[in-house]
């Protein structure tokens, strides 16, 4: 069960997707992670960070139908009953889009912390899609977390912005400064590309989790559905012959409790002309 | 076929992997950038700018005249500063 019920009150969790980066995959990964929760009947809601640059609302397909955004609930322009968008193929998930035009600091602290205590009342999972960087907005995303996906790619500046991140979600975080048990941290390693790893090109799943030691929770291949998923506006999740997909729908089970191994970390299997042929 | 790639790896162990190379950059960015956090310290690199700026009112020092040192002992921290002066200064 996803929530835990005391008395008649549900409490939700508050999962923050963050790396520091940019263009790692974090909305990518929120999408997907958000999708795979609500597929799983849990009701989920995904908060868009990004002021000023939203896309969070393409990556799900549903851009058109964006007509009050996280601003205009924070500031009682809206209602947040207008403007949540239903997904239109998952029923259990919810959007609530980034506004394209006021600047960061429209997200005032206490003003997320009223919209997201009334999601609270409503959804299981409520999923914040950080913006790159460790600006305003950025500090918005993480502070109310309780969990956190750091989204990291196997090369040297998306890992140190992400040991930053870590940084700053063990210090600068309401759970840090009310002492209450430290925000709970999980490595998504993403664009990850097994043959360049045996090349000896690209640091290995080890090699990060070593640097960064937290614990694993899922490893996303290097995949042209990423690509082609977002031009259709499906997140990658959805597709039923992605590999990328596939690991998403993983570590959405494993973040649930389930235990499956990692796939998609060693290179495949030749087949019969690379046998032959190959070294 | 398993011979030819033991043998093949075994050449390629000599020269070091760019791979390698990362993940010795970084464990020593992190090891830098854990040191200067732990425990709610991340103020040390600023706090060293600052007395840095406050001692260059008076001397000309260079950029590696403080050295900073956290130490802890039980739940005691210690925070030891040394600051090194120019041989010249002041006389």
């Amino acid at each position: 069960m996803a929530a835990i019920f005391q008395g008649d009150i549900v409490l939700s969790k508050i999962i923050v997707v963050t790396s520091g980066k940019g263009g790692v995959g974090k909305t990518t990964t929120s999408a997907s992670f958000a999708t795979g929760l609500a597929q799983r009947g849990h009701k989920t809601v995904v908060i868009d960070f990004d002021v000023g640059l939203r896309n969070l609302d393409l990556i799900l397909g549903c851009e058109r139908r964006v007509v009050f955004d996280f601003v205009n609930v924070i500031n009682g322009e809206a209602s947040l009953r207008q403007a949540l968008i239903r997904d239109k193929r998952v029923e259990a998930l919810s959007i609530l889009a980034a506004s394209q035009t006021r600047d960061k600091d429209a997200l005032k602290p206490e003003g997320v912390e009223r919209v997201l205590n009334e999601l609270a009342q409503e959804f299981d999972y409520i999923v914040c899609d950080s913006p790159a960087g460790i600006e305003h907005g950025a500090m918005m995303a993480m502070y109310f977390a309780d969990e956190a996906l750091v989204v990291t790619n196997p090369e040297v500046s998306s890992v140190r912005d992400s040991d930053r991140v870590l940084g700053i979600l063990s210090s600068k975080t309401r759970r840090a400064e009310k002492a209450q048990p430290r925000v709970k941290e999980h490595l998504v390693l993403t664009r990850y590309n097994p043959a360049r790893v045996d090349k000896g090109e690209m640091l290995s799943v080890k090699d990060v989790q070593d640097i960064l030691a937290i614990p694993l929770l899922g490893v996303i291949p290097e995949s042209p559905s990423v690509l082609t998923s977002s031009n259709s506006g499906v997140p990658v999740i959805s597709l039923d012959h992605s590999e990328a997909g596939h690991a998403y729908q993983d570590l959405v089970a494993r973040f649930l409790g389930e235990q499956r191994e990692h796939r998609f970390l060693t290179v495949e299997k030749k087949g019969l002309f690379g046998r032959l042929f190959g070294t | 076929m398993n011979m030819k790639i033991s043998w093949f790896n075994l050449f390629k162990r000599e020269q070091k992997t760019t791979a390698s190379l990362a993940r010795e950059r970084l464990q020593v960015i992190v090891a830098h950038q854990r040191a200067g956090r732990a425990n709610g310290l991340d103020f040390l690199p600023r706090l060293q700018q600052e007395l840095l700026g406050v001692i260059r009112k008076y001397v000309t020092v260079g950029d590696d005249a403080i050295r900073m040192n956290v130490e802890r002992d039980g739940g005691l921290e210690v925070l030891e500063l040394n600051i090194t002066l120019p041989e010249a200064a002041g006389h």
